[in-house]
């Protein structure tokens, strides 16, 4: 058991942290996020002060 | 309290009476032991808290119009309980500094002694000031950033005064003698699993509010407290297994032994220092920067890579606390290199933050609660570079066990945690409070250069203190034996001690300064309501003036 673990940690794990890795970087850089990116960094800067209803 | 409908003040005085009959059994069970006064401690708060809803019991329910509002009050009194937290725990800092250079400082009392008060000051600083700030802020930023109302008004309530139950049973056990001998996670298992249900009330806290938002986009500030809280959870539960001796005991024995133990509690303890000391505090940066600075965050890409790079490979430095120790080389060269790598996403964070100002520097320079934001985030960069520099084995040889690591955490917590915690509430106390500012910015100017003095000279102090202790230790005369004794390094560390408590000291009257003038613009807030409202200057309900923990 403790075998198997360490064998697929030090195998699979480096694949599955890359894929990660990729995964997360094309998700962040992906062109049709950009736009909705964008508002949320901005939107956060709106001076109303009161829930939307 | 008039806030509250009348549905939540009868659950909440049930709740307040439920935690009263445990007080009262503890005191009960653990008669003339430090069980039963902790017992006895649940027993008051609860009474205390249970008479406050009793007093207000008759006030009109509260009108609708309440929901087109934000719900603020917990944030409020989560500020105030921030900075009493601050201010008692960096008082017992300085404490335990002075007792390392001049030992008589315990006065031969037991619960004075170096044992039982420093896990006061690092419970209280990490849990009590930067719990509490965490939960104030995670409110406030989550019902901007959702643009809706929090759920309801008794479970916030709840989370605050629930966790500040937990460190004021688990601060005023330790000076009692009562511990589990696990650093960071101390507390034993009745106040472990008080904190379980406050957890999992707050992340649901999270859960209900995002589920209620108008704004579809989750903010990425909300990612970082999300982390934050679940990963908390996780550590906390796993870590504190534990089985008691009985259930009228302190007393328990943790579900792990030996190495398994050790890892464990660094896998656990590591975490506490990325989730509850980075993560937390960055979806505060994440929020608080741009927003002070009226500038929208550099680069929004950068900042879900490092979100998802620190939740992904923190989880795997722990071992690199436990080089050369019995746990297997290769778990320690897991922990050294995931700590290499992770310097790559706590840099993104720090750039990023530091890009966003780009362009406004003259507001950094005209404004000190910017500045403290601005410092906050050099310290978190150099904080991360130099653990990430102190996990390569051959280095941590050098550094494991001497004061070196004290003075890495110290430029996390008080150059990174605490300044960015200072300048988050100097920035949201007049919006809280509806101020046009805070009561002085002058002295806002007075705590900004006191806490950056203070750390400098903290964590000078222990740099040099630590590489000639960790240095004095690794040399050899030429018969090839140890060339200091022990006691030879421990002189030698004296003047550093000495230093190190006055740089501490400097924090600690900038941390008074500021609660000064929180305290000074809630006051003038008051007032100036007290005028309006036809002269009379009356305590609103909507603050309890006798919580627990203040
Ligand atoms: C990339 C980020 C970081 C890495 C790789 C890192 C690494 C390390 C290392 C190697 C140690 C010494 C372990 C030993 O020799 O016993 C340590 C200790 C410590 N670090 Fe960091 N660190 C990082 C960031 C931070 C930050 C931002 C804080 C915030 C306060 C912090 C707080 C602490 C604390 C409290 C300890 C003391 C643990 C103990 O009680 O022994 N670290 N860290």
């Amino acid at each position: 058991m403790h075998d198997a673990v360490v064998a697929i940690s030090k195998s699979w794990g480096l694949f599955y942290l890359l894929a990660l890795s990729a995964g997360v970087v094309i998700y962040a850089y992906w062109p049709s996020n950009r736009a909705g990116f964008d508002r949320a960094k901005s939107s956060i800067l709106d001076k109303d002060d009161k829930p939307w209803m | 309290m008039t806030k509250l409908t009348v549905t939540e003040r009868q659950i909440g005085l049930i709740i307040c009476l439920v935690v009263a009959a445990i007080g009262l059994a503890m005191a009960a069970a653990g008669r003339g032991e430090p069980f039963g006064v902790q017992g006895f401690t649940v027993l008051l708060l609860a009474l205390a808290l249970s008479g406050f809803i009793i007093a207000r019991w008759d006030a009109p329910p509260p009108d609708r119009s309440l929901l087109e509002h934000y719900y603020d009050d917990p944030t409020k009194v989560g500020i105030v309980l921030t900075m009493f937290w601050a201010v008692i725990a960096m008082f017992v800092g300085v404490w335990v500094a002075a007792l390392l250079a001049w030992p008589e400082l315990t006065f031969d009392a037991a619960w004075a002694s170096f044992g039982r008060l420093r896990p006061v000051h690092t419970s209280g600083v990490i849990f009590g000031f930067g719990g509490n700030a965490l939960i104030a802020t995670s409110f406030h930023v989550l019902q901007r950033t959702s643009r809706a109302r929090l759920p309801d008004q008794l479970s916030p309530w709840f989370v605050l005064i629930g966790y500040n139950l937990f460190c004021i049973v688990a601060a005023s056990g330790y000076l009692l003698g009562i511990t589990q001998s696990k650093e960071y996670a101390e507390p034993e298992w009745y106040a472990d699993l008080w904190l379980v249900i406050v957890w999992i009330v707050y992340f649901l806290i999270f859960v209900r509010t995002l589920a209620r938002r108008k704004e579809p986009h989750i903010y990425v500030a909300n990612w970082y407290y999300m982390a934050f809280i679940l990963v908390v959870a996780i550590l906390h539960i796993v870590n504190n297994l534990a089985v008691p001796i009985s259930f009228g005991s302190a007393k328990s024995y943790s579900a792990f032994s030996g190495v398994q133990d050790a890892m464990t509690q660094w896998w656990y303890g590591h975490n506490a220092v990325a989730f509850f000391l980075t993560s937390g505090f960055l979806g505060m940066m994440y929020y608080y920067l741009p927003k002070r600075a009226g500038r929208p965050i550099f680069s929004y890409p950068l900042s879900l890579i490092s979100f998802w790079g620190i939740t992904f490979m923190y989880m795997w430095a722990g071992s690199h606390h436990l080089h050369y120790t019995a746990l297997p080389q290769w778990v320690q060269t897991l922990g050294m290199t995931f700590s290499l790598v992770l310097l790559v996403p706590s840099w993104a964070s720090a750039g990023n933050a530091l890009a966003t100002l780009n362009g406004a520097w003259h507001k950094v320079r005209d404004d000190a609660t910017l500045r403290f934001m601005m410092v906050a985030a050099v310290f978190y960069g150099l904080s991360t570079f130099e653990g990430s520099f102190m996990a390569i084995r051959a280095v941590n040889s050098v550094s494991h066990y001497t004061d070196w690591t004290i003075g890495h955490v110290h430029g996390g917590a008080l150059g990174w945690v605490a300044m960015i915690t200072f300048g988050s509430i100097y920035a949201l106390v007049p919006w809280m409070w509806k101020r046009p500012a805070i009561y002085s910015p002058k002295l806002v100017e007075v705590h900004f250069w006191l806490a950056l003095s203070g750390t400098i000279v903290y964590v000078f102090s222990m740099w040099n203190s630590g590489i000639i202790q960790g240095l004095m230790w690794r040399t050899y005369n030429e018969n090839g034996t140890l060339a200091y004794s022990f006691l030879d390094t421990v002189e030698a560390m004296h003047p550093y001690y000495i230093a190190r408590t006055f740089g501490g000291l400097l924090f600690l009257l900038g941390a008074i300064v500021g609660t000064y003038n929180v305290l000074m613009t809630i006051r003038q807030a008051r007032l100036e309501r007290g005028v309006e409202a036809g002269g009379e200057v009356d305590l609103p309900l909507g603050r309890p003036a006798a919580l627990p923990g203040e």
